[in-house]
């Protein structure tokens, strides 16, 4: 199967999509997802590079697991799989890890993500000393004391369910202080799944004055609002300008279902519209999965127990082209934040061997069966998304072939 | 055919009680009127009807609760269930055994009905999902208490006849509390107006900031509440609230918010004031109030039986007129 014959077919066929934040789970919690079936999920999901992050047990803090976590996804032969070292050591957010020692092993970035370094001090030294190598530091922004229990966004559905809210301001606290010391030491920091209408617009506001600020935002951010988690699975681009759901939009599902929990929490329409303007716009940089995977143990529980976090390396592309075809972002902008956006973040030069073809108009219905990954964790079971990746090489070498695949399934039509 | 069972052939489809927040009017009359039936057998010399004869009903309390417990279990017995309690305490995290390993035994027991208390917002549809009984929820976290709501309605109803163009005022911690949640459910949808009081710290954002529900409105200033108001209800207020910082001092708070004998007058003569207990006398009720002339306080505890025997009875119950 090589490319052209992929374009004569009507195929699209693109770079690879790099993804800056993508949990992998290995090693520590192989029964959520290892680094060889996230290496394939990510591949079907048209990501020929993906960066995994640190928060493992242990967490990726020497240079030896650095190592490990190369040469494991190498072994794989899916994605290609670059190593995040943890910021602190052991990820504890009391001293820095050896920053220049883990980059020489291959550490590509580095982060204590599913926590932000909570100590302003440490953070800024930090940024400040990754600086000297230009390395890069990718922050959680969130402020722990703020977010405090809170499960899902605080608004009106909270209010309604009866849920402790994590607040708009529990972000934008942590941004504000990332862009403060970005500017007082002129150091790059980059700001992951960003999630409200006042991050993108304090982000806009810095980049316009020269701030080496950068972010991104996950697919899911883009396409749910908090209403999901009450259970009412309409699209952004599905709703009218009220949150009222227009045709075409799926009937009710159940309430606290905990696939819909994730850490930044599913916002209001409103933010969501302010993150397509950002992407838009270039305020934001690159489109993340934070591809978070769980094992059912650590979901199929009561809402304010399970684990935050979304299976979302197999249904980004759907998701992303579903804005696109509302109109809320051309499609050339909405693939370069898959693309070039992320290879920028991360000063990398794509290699022009990894390419993927997609077929924009495949409709496909998400199932446990239809995903590589080990997360089923998706609010996203049983719904029919279009687009999809059909094949996949990385440095010229096909690793997915997704058209016997879809034969099979035609033939079962 | 008696009344009871044409409003339950005609009204009643549904196998969960799990919150109001759905509910139609005339589900919650038919809920309200069948607890009318009930109260009458609960009157008899010999407090028992046969209609869940055979059936068993599970007392799931996750959370400890003697109030609501017995009220079931007395609701359950009358109508001549067999009753069983299964009680944990702390979060099924701490002790080993998750909810959903709750549901399977639950499963296997066999219950018709599975009456649960329960810490965590959200827990009894988790149960529904995944169970053949019906599930009754008997308090999830802060969501939803939807017995107290109908209890409540029909306590109200009984004072004040009907709610139509009524207006009621609930004080307290209404961030914390399903309590307020199912009443602003069940006495809406009956044409009463409800007016939220309490400090700005333990309101949910969105509410004080203009986002309410229907026919709900927030006042913090409590006295302005409670003028010319036809009802109040206060929330009972957890003393854990003060050491998270949403509260200065329970003094402070019993001024500001308790609801005492002079604020009560306030209210139009008569004007009926209830608490769905346990009750902190002399913080956000003072005990003259609690047990004054307008207190409906004890009436809200023997409705509460009525109404939970007429969830039972819509629920899994065989029609009282073939036995």
């Amino acid at each position: 199967m090589d490319r052209r014959e992929l374009e004569r077919q009507g195929h699209l066929v693109t770079r690879g999509f790099i993804d800056l934040h993508a949990h992998l789970r290995e090693p520590g919690f192989e029964e959520s997802e290892t680094i060889a079936t996230g290496a394939q999920a990510a591949l079907r999901g048209g990501f020929t590079t993906v960066c995994a992050m640190p928060n493992t047990e242990p967490a990726i803090d020497s240079p030896g697991l650095v190592a490990e976590v190369i040469a494991r996804g190498k072994a794989a032969g899916g994605a290609r799989v670059l190593p995040i070292a943890t910021v602190t050591r052991g990820r504890k957010g009391k001293e820095l890890a050896d920053l220049v020692e883990l980059a020489s092993a291959g550490a590509v970035a580095f982060s204590d993500d599913g926590s932000p370094v909570d100590d302003a001090r440490l953070f800024r030294s930090a940024v400040e000393y990754a600086s000297v190598k230009g390395l890069l530091v990718i922050e959680h922004p969130e402020d722990l004391a703020l977010s405090g229990k809170g499960v899902m966004n605080e608004g009106r559905v909270s209010a309604a369910l009866g849920l402790p809210g994590i607040s708009n301001a529990a972000e934008e606290t942590a941004v504000a202080r990332a862009i403060l010391v970005a500017s007082e030491l002129d150091a790059h920091v980059h700001l992951t799944h960003i999630s409200t209408a006042g991050s993108v617009d304090m982000i806009r506001a810095a980049k316009e004055r020269s701030i080496p600020v950068t972010c991104d935002v996950t697919p899911h951010h883009l396409a749910m609002t908090d209403d999901w988690v009450r259970g009412r699975r309409a699209f952004a681009w599905e709703q009218g300008l009220k949150g009222e759901q227009i045709s075409g939009a799926p009937a009710d599902g159940t309430p606290f279902d905990a696939n819909t929990k994730m850490n930044p929490p599913l916002r209001r329409l409103h933010d969501v519209r302010a993150l397509w303007i950002g992407l838009a716009d270039g305020t934001i940089d690159a489109i993340a999965t934070d591809h978070a995977p769980h094992a059912s143990v650590r979901k199929d529980v009561e809402f304010d127990q399970a684990a935050f976090g979304i299976s979302m390396l197999e249904t980004a592309l759907p998701l992303v082209l579903g804005g696109v075809r509302a109109g809320w972002c051309d499609q050339d902008t909405a693939l370069r934040a898959l693309t070039d956006g992320p290879a920028r973040v991360l000063g990398i030069t794509p290699n022009a061997d990894d390419w993927i073809a997609i077929d924009v108009g495949a409709t496909w219905t998400v199932s446990a069966d239809a995903l590589a990954t080990r997360g089923k964790n998706t609010p996203l079971l049983g719904r029919e998304l279009r687009g999809r990746v059909v094949a996949a090489a990385v440095g010229g070498d096909v690793r997915f072939d997704g058209g016997a695949r879809e034969e099979i399934r035609a033939g079962v039509r | 055919m008696t009344v009871l069972e044409q409003a339950k052939a005609l009204r009643w489809t549904r196998r969960h009680v799990l919150d109001t927040d759905d509910w139609t009017r005339d589900e919650i009359e038919a809920v309200l009127e069948t607890s009318g039936a009930m109260v009458e057998i609960l009157k008899r010399p010999v407090r028992k009807a046969p209609p869940l004869r055979g059936k068993t009903v599970i007392l799931f309390f996750a959370e400890a609760s003697t109030r609501t417990r017995v009220s079931f279990e007395l609701a359950a017995k009358a109508l001549s269930a067999d009753v069983t309690t299964i009680s944990a305490s702390g979060s099924s995290v701490e002790k080993g055994e998750t909810l959903l390993d709750t549901v399977r035994t639950l499963h296997a027991l066999g219950g018709d009905v599975v009456v649960m208390r329960h810490a965590s917002s959200g827990a009894p549809y988790f149960v529904a999902e995944r169970s053949d009984a019906a599930v009754i929820n008997a308090g999830d976290g802060w969501h939803a208490h939807p017995t107290q709501g109908l209890l409540d309605a029909y306590t109200l109803r009984g004072a004040l006849g009907d709610l139509q163009g009524k207006r009621i005022v609930i004080v307290g911690d209404v961030l914390h509390s399903r309590v307020a949640r199912s009443d602003i459910h069940t006495l809406v949808p009956l044409g009463a107006r409800i007016t939220l009081s309490g400090p700005p710290t333990l309101m949910p954002l969105a509410w004080r900031r203009g986002q309410l529900p229907a026919c709900v409105t927030y006042e913090a200033d409590l006295d302005r509440a409670l003028e010319d108001a036809d009802g109040a209800i206060a929330l009972r207020l957890q003393k854990e609230r003060q050491e998270g910082g949403l509260l200065p001092s329970l003094r402070e708070y019993s001024r500001v918010w308790g609801l005492t004998e002079a604020r009560v007058r306030l209210m139009r003569p008569n004007a009926p004031v209830m608490h769905p207990g346990p009750m902190n006398e002399g913080v956000e009720i003072d005990a003259a109030v609690a047990h004054g002339a307008r207190s409906l306080v004890e009436r809200q505890v023997t409705n509460g039986v009525a109404v939970r025997m007429a969830l039972l009875y819509l629920l899994v119950g065989t029609p009282l007129d073939e036995h």
